[in-house]
């Protein structure tokens, strides 16, 4: 029984995908904290839209709220791909709100974001299961990428059939390593970008043309 | 080896070796709950054979929803790193089913920390509460 609802499922979820071109398809920006996915979808939209998502910071859990810009038009090879950009909290295992004191916050303060950080996780997790028809997957190329959480949620991402990408940020550093990204993801596609300083940009909105229009 | 009950570890660390038999019957919220209350008691819960995709988001949105400051500040958890991603076949994908046996280990984010991990070793520390 459950195999036939999995299959009915599945094949329901398929056929959505194929009648609804004609929607923006919903592209979630994922990752851990601080890989720059508000300063990418702030990039994104500015550059098509003239107007950005929300406040970057490089305080983790800046973003606490998932939050969606609708009706993002990218022009790419004469063709338009219409998109909502929904940017999200970066996902975790574990908030203490003692890492935010180390940012000159107040306990209360510290103890506030750390409550409102948890409830976008859970927000974010929720979104990608149930709201997403494709996943940017946002890592700063100058950290290790062999973590659990980017272990797990590239595992949820794939057993959810959506189409990803994974964008290699912060290229702008020294230390960033974008084969070690590539090493780690040999099923995906990975893509150097800096969302910061604009670097790559070309490649990146040709990329979200092929994967998501 | 004699036995204690639950509640008279003392100065140790309780660690809970799941089988995935005792996990087989159990609903993915009946398994999140077994492993959450284990995890809350400060123990090191480790299964035999993981959890399924779907069941580790469930895991973080709960886990998520239990933090709470000075008391419980979540989870750290480690399997091994997938290899050859994206290798289930067709018909795995198409109903979703999929191969997810891998051995996982769960403690509290304050008690537990990873040494050292790689396709065939996850090191961590283990402190007490």
């Amino acid at each position: 029984m459950g195999l036939f609802t999995d299959l009915r499922d599945s094949i329901s979820r398929a056929v959505d995908r194929m009648f609804s071109d004609s929607e923006p398809k919903r592209i979630g920006i994922y990752g851990p904290p601080n890989a720059g996915k508000t300063t990418l979808a702030n990039r994104i939209a500015r550059d098509w839209t003239g107007d950005a998502v929300g406040p970057e910071s490089h305080i983790p859990h800046e973003t606490r709220r998932a939050r969606r810009k609708e009706n993002v038009e990218i022009e790419r090879n004469g063709k338009t791909v219409n998109i909502d950009i929904v940017d999200t909290p970066g996902v975790t295992t574990k908030v203490d709100y003692k890492e935010f004191l180390e940012h000159d916050m107040e306990k209360d303060d510290a103890v506030r974001r750390s409550r409102e950080a948890t409830e976008g996780v859970a927000e974010a997790m929720h979104w990608l299961r149930e709201d997403v028809d494709g996943v940017i997957y946002v890592l700063d190329s100058t950290e290790d990428p062999f973590t659990q959480v980017n272990t797990m949620l590239i595992g949820i991402i794939e057993s959810q059939d959506l189409p990803v990408l994974i964008f290699a940020n912060k290229t702008d550093l020294d230390d960033s390593n974008v084969q070690r990204i590539a090493n780690a993801f040999p099923q995906h596609e990975t893509v150097p970008l800096s969302a910061l300083e604009g670097n790559n940009m070309d490649e990146v909105y040709g990329k979200i043309a092929e994967y998501f229009g | 080896m004699p036995e204690v009950t639950p509640g008279e570890t003392g100065n140790g660390v309780q660690i809970d070796l799941i089988s995935g038999a005792r996990m087989e019957g159990l609903t993915s919220m009946e398994k999140i709950r077994l492993i959450l209350d284990g995890v809350r008691d400060g123990n090191i819960v480790v299964l035999e054979e993981g959890l399924s995709p779907d069941e580790e988001s469930k895991l973080i949105e709960v886990t998520m929803t239990e933090i709470s400051p000075d008391e419980f500040n979540g989870i750290e958890i480690e399997t091994y790193p997938q290899t050859g991603g994206g290798s289930k076949g067709f018909l795995g994908r198409l109903i979703g089913k999929e191969s997810n046996k891998k051995l996982t280990v769960i403690g509290p984010a304050n008690q537990i920390e990873t040494l050292h991990k790689d396709e065939n070793l996850i090191s961590a520390l283990v402190s007490r509460k």
